[in-house]
């Protein structure tokens, strides 16, 4: 534990890599609240994990109607709504972890490119605009693909620099969208844009089914397409994209060496992320209904890094937890709403010195090969306890 | 990117969005400057401590901010507590200059407690868990957000009543604009400081050390240099400067003592630090001099305060793209005695 390099240091989950291996064939330690959880998951056969994930879904397909005591919102906050709000932010997140978790830039003006997706969509369908009108559910792809223009606009010059660079530039242009939206007539500052589209359907007695009221609908829609963006990042997650994105965030300089293109995988991580966060900005627009300057300041994005950090970095099932806490947590108990940002602020100083891994530590396992790694591994570990050379090889990758 | 293109080529939208208003620029150009000199101080002051922590850490340290506003808090209540308030004082000049030095002593002393406080809860356990770089990143957010709402939890959403501290008098003329003595004050009272800095590190032995840890921390250790104390000092040093460009803030805004006041004004501080080469003790001096500068041209030329917040952030990514070392490039270790 001697070293103190100061050139880019590896991520959260190597220092627990690192224990691993150091204690490998001995014990396997893993820390968490689900520490067997997380043993027993690994050990089901596939066709179990997939039961297992149909019944998580349908429960979660459920949640709107579970609207009992422990888990219900504190009068005042609809809870269908509040589903809503959970899901968009676990989007969020899910988006987020792309940039922080795997490839490590820290981007900390997050919320600009969910403004950037709302301000799209409010734009293509509000009255209040001067453009030309798109059905609303058109606006979902055309957002992604503007705030991924966005990404790229703002990743190209930045994502050559140092990191660290990257963050305070972020925190820049989060601030610069904000104060553009206000001070730019066309984008009409506090008035904002009413009456913003929503997906085509009436209900019988004449109200639209995805009216501003009506969570219900609003949460499945944004719950269909977390599925969909879990399944597709999870395919990038265990790509040569994937694993270049976790070289990099481990280690840059070596990652260089070893003929990945950083520069390019970053620039993919930093617009795939911000498509997502788009995404998520658009939905968000269309449930409110209202797109003014109000809501993206800095501190949404602090609390959307929370979000990924409380989770567990690196682990898009724990961006969802975190995600869904931290929108969770002010609706459920109103008394300490007015202290969310005091909260979860001291939470990433508390978390990041004592458990820096989150909720939900990302796994450190070879991701591509994963199960038969695992499946050498437990063979390794019924041979005599001599040390594996090869051991680290799970780890590094 | 084809609705991008028509978004910025609508007939609708063509008039309403940007506006160069050159004649304001040329009429105010010289108020202009001498405005943006004396923010630009204010930045140059703050910058040091970005400069310094950044030098010797590696880090961004974004609670500096909050150092920063916690010194603001002290100077105000300080000046509260010796019966300043919104009108101008009728006491003699020595007294103001008496309450005026012991407000900036406390606000240095907040900002340093501050400080202190930050680097032994939040940065210090990180560098014995030897916790990866962005551990250190989100912690620094992570902390200036803590403080930030700390102080909303305890002095509330609004801003602290604006105090006045002595009547700003039209001093001399320049190029027909009026010089106030507040200005005056402000700029000079910035300079010495820098100036000062500059010699603690570039001349004392603990000057040495911290330029010696920024070179190398392992070797500066083997070389007998307390790498714990230097870091200290070093956060010590920057809350100090924060300390003192506290009062000239309250000073210039009277009204702006707010929970987040300080975060803004520490991202444009930060930009100074870069854009005069990150640390560079100098560098941080000239690099608010002159992001102070054309800010208020920016603001002036599109005709919107807010615009210079957006200038300063351009400058920022247009200098790392050019000249990712800053104007003056050199870094706190290579510095010479």
């Amino acid at each position: 534990m001697s070293t103190s390099s100061d050139g880019p240091r590896v991520m959260p989950d190597a220092e627990s890599a690192r224990e691993v291996v150091e204690t490998e064939s001995i014990v396997v330690k893993r820390r968490g609240p689900f520490v067997g959880l997380r043993e027993k998951w690994d050990d089901l056969p596939r066709q179990g994990q997939w039961a297992w994930m149909l019944i998580v879904v349908a429960i979660a397909y459920c949640l709107p109607y579970l609207n009992f005591f422990p888990l219900t919102t504190e009068p005042g906050n609809d809870w269908p709504l509040a589903c809503f709000a959970m899901a968009v932010y676990a989007l969020v997140a899910v988006g987020l972890n792309v940039v922080v978790g795997y490839a490590g830039l820290l981007d900390l003006g997050y919320v600009a490119f969910f403004a950037v997706g709302s301000y799209t969509a409010a734009l293509l369908t509000s009255p209040d605009s001067p453009l030309f009108k798109i059905p609303y559910l058109w606006t979902l792809p055309v957002g992604m693909a503007v705030t991924m223009v966005f990404g790229v606009i703002l990743g190209v010059p930045t994502l050559r620099l140092r990191g660290d660079y990257l963050a305070i530039v972020t925190l820049g242009f989060g601030e610069i969208v904000r104060i553009l939206a206000t001070i730019i007539p066309a984008m009409k500052g506090q008035v904002g844009f009413q009456n913003v589209g929503h997906p085509p359907g009436v209900a019988e007695n004449g109200i639209p089914i995805f009216a501003n009221s009506n969570g219900t609908p609003w949460y499945w829609l944004t719950l269909t397409i977390i599925i969909i963006v879990m399944l597709l990042v999870g395919n990038l997650e265990r790509s040569r994209v994937g694993r270049a994105w976790i070289a990099i965030r481990e280690d840059e300089d070596a990652a260089e060496t070893m003929g990945v293109p950083t520069f390019k995988y970053k620039v993919w991580a930093f617009a795939i992320g911000a498509s997502v966060g788009g995404l998520s900005g658009a939905l968000f627009a269309g449930q409110v209904g209202f797109v003014n300057n109000q809501k993206f300041d800095v501190q949404t994005s602090i609390l959307f890094l929370a979000a990924v950090v409380l989770g567990g970095t690196g682990n898009k099932v724990g961006s969802i937890l975190g995600g869904a806490i931290v929108a969770y947590i002010p609706l459920r108990f109103t008394a300490i709403a007015d202290y969310k940002y005091l909260i979860f602020g001291v939470a990433l100083v508390v978390l990041m010195i004592y458990r820096s891994q989150g909720l939900i530590p990302a796994k450190i396992r070879l991701l591509a090969y994963g199960r038969r790694a695992r499946q050498l591994q437990a063979a390794k570990e019924e041979a005599p306890p001599v040390r594996p050379g090869g051991a680290t090889e799970g780890a590094s990758s | 990117m084809l609705d991008l293109l028509l978004i910025t080529s609508h007939p609708v939208l063509d008039n309403s969005w940007i506006n160069f208003d050159f004649d304001s620029l040329l009429q105010n150009f010289w108020s202009a400057t001498f405005d943006g000199l004396t923010f630009g101080a204010i930045y140059g002051l703050i910058a040091v401590g970005y400069t310094l922590v950044y030098g010797v850490l590696n880090l961004i340290n974004f609670a500096h901010s909050e150092v920063f506003i916690v010194g603001a808090y002290g100077v105000v209540m300080t000046l509260t507590a010796l019966g300043f308030g919104p009108s101008a004082p009728t006491i003699g000049i020595w007294a103001i200059i008496g309450d005026l030095l012991l407000a900036m002593i406390v606000g240095m002393i907040c900002s340093a407690l501050m400080a202190v406080i930050l680097e032994r809860v939040a940065y210090r356990p990180l560098r014995r868990r030897n916790a990866p770089r962005l551990a250190f990143l989100i912690t620094a957010i992570g902390a200036s957000f803590a403080v930030q709402y700390l102080i909303f939890v305890i002095r509330g959403a609004n801003a602290e009543p604006a105090v006045t501290m002595f009547v700003n008098k039209p001093v001399f003329n320049v190029f027909g604009t009026i010089i106030f003595s507040q200005q005056i004050v402000i700029v000079i009272a910035a300079i010495i400081l820098m100036v000062a800095t500059d010699l603690f590190i570039r001349r004392g032995r603990t000057g040495r050390g911290i330029r010696a840890v920024a070179q190398d921390p392992d070797t500066a250790t083997l070389m007998g240099v307390n790498k714990e104390r230097i870091i200290l000092i070093t956060f010590i040093l920057g809350g100090l400067l924060a300390g003192a460009a506290a009062l000239f803030y309250v000073m210039l805004v009277p009204s702006g003592v707010i929970y987040n006041g300080g975060f803004i004004l520490g991202i444009k501080a930060f930009a100074a630090a870069v854009l005069g080469g990150i640390g560079n003790v100098r560098g941080a001096l000239l690099g608010g001099l002159l992001l102070g500068v054309i800010g208020n041209y920016g603001q002036i030329l599109l005709g919107d305060s807010q615009w210079a917040d957006v200038v300063a952030f351009v400058v920022l990514v247009l200098v790392l793209l050019i000249r990712p070392t800053g104007i003056l490039g050199t870094t706190l270790g290579r510095s010479r005695a």
